[in-house]
């Protein structure tokens, strides 16, 4: 059910390279994009854990991939983003989040997402938002 | 009653101290975050960098790389309104800063207002601590680019103390 739009969605930018963001299922309203731990993304040596910021930059990511395959979609930005950050993150595993568009209005899609690491029973974080929705038949 | 401490002494105290601080985050390094001193007032600065684009035809900054540029000035400002104290006092000297390492706040959630477009220029944060218990913290966060008063995100975010060994 993978839609080329988001897909070419996330290959387009630029800050998602930067933290080597890989997008591994879209569609539907549905979205998992994961990334590496990596030194740079630390935010207190002491621990070794991923920044909350980075763990912020994949969930709004992933909301927005959410957004976008949606049916009609064809632009989003975030309008909010709340994040709770429910434990730390283990060093040196790869973070998954997961993105559900479970409403839309005329211009607004809400959003849900979780983050986990190798232990996916347990989220390091979960996320709701609101973004903006454009549809194609309204150009 | 004792000289005034030349204000040399007093501007490297506090520049050395800023400076470990924002080393001890290589995520703000990453991002090129830095900050700027005025006595205790703290604004971060987010340099350009083409890295930083979320929507290339726009072109805009990222979300993530808003939010985590919010989190960052966040953090640091709830921490130095920590040592400011104590280095102010003596009871934190610059040679313990380089031998302990700093034990940073931990973020329990974090809200963020996308309020405008984050243009593709520098951008500037000031946080401003609401609360500072002992256990919990509540600091909001706002960022603008080339007004002041035209912010283009802010957040407010609820953080958990480090324990203090001393003091």
């Amino acid at each position: 059910m993978s839609d080329p739009t988001p897909r070419s969605f996330i290959n387009a930018l630029p800050f998602a390279n930067a933290l080597g963001m890989v997008l591994e299922h879209v569609g539907d309203g549905r979205a998992r994009i994961s990334m590496d731990w990596d030194p740079r993304f630390v935010g207190d040596p002491t621990t070794g854990v991923i920044h909350g910021g980075a763990v912020s930059a994949l969930m709004d990511t992933c909301g927005g991939a959410a957004v976008m395959s949606c049916p009609g979609a064809l632009t989003t930005a975030t309008i909010d983003l709340r994040i709770d950050y429910m434990r730390a993150a283990t060093p040196g595993q790869r973070i998954t989040a997961e993105a559900h568009c479970y409403h839309i209005t005329r211009n607004v899609a809400f959003v849900r997402a979780t983050a986990h690491d190798a232990d996916a029973e347990n989220p390091v974080a979960t996320a709701t938002g609101a973004f903006t929705f454009t549809r194609k038949e309204d150009r | 009653m004792p000289p005034p401490e030349p204000v040399q002494q007093v501007k490297h105290r506090r520049d050395t101290a800023l400076r470990t601080l924002v080393d001890a985050i290589p995520y703000a390094g990453f991002l090129g975050i830095g900050f700027q001193r005025h006595g205790d007032e703290l604004t971060g600065v987010l340099p350009y960098d083409d890295k930083l684009i979320g929507n290339p035809v726009l072109p805009a900054l990222h979300g993530g790389v808003i939010a985590s540029f919010l989190e960052v000035t966040a953090i640091v400002e709830l921490t130095w309104a920590m040592l400011w104290e104590e280095l102010e006092s003596g009871r934190l000297t610059l040679g313990s800063m380089a031998e302990n390492p700093l034990r940073l706040p931990r973020t329990i959630d974090f809200t963020v207002d996308y309020l405008r477009t984050g243009l593709p220029r520098d951008g500037y944060a000031r946080a401003r601590v609401n609360r500072s218990g002992r256990r919990y913290a509540s600091v909001h966060v706002e960022a603008w680019q080339d007004n002041r008063a035209r912010l283009f995100a802010q957040a407010t975010g609820h953080f958990l103390m480090p324990q203090r060994d001393h003091g």
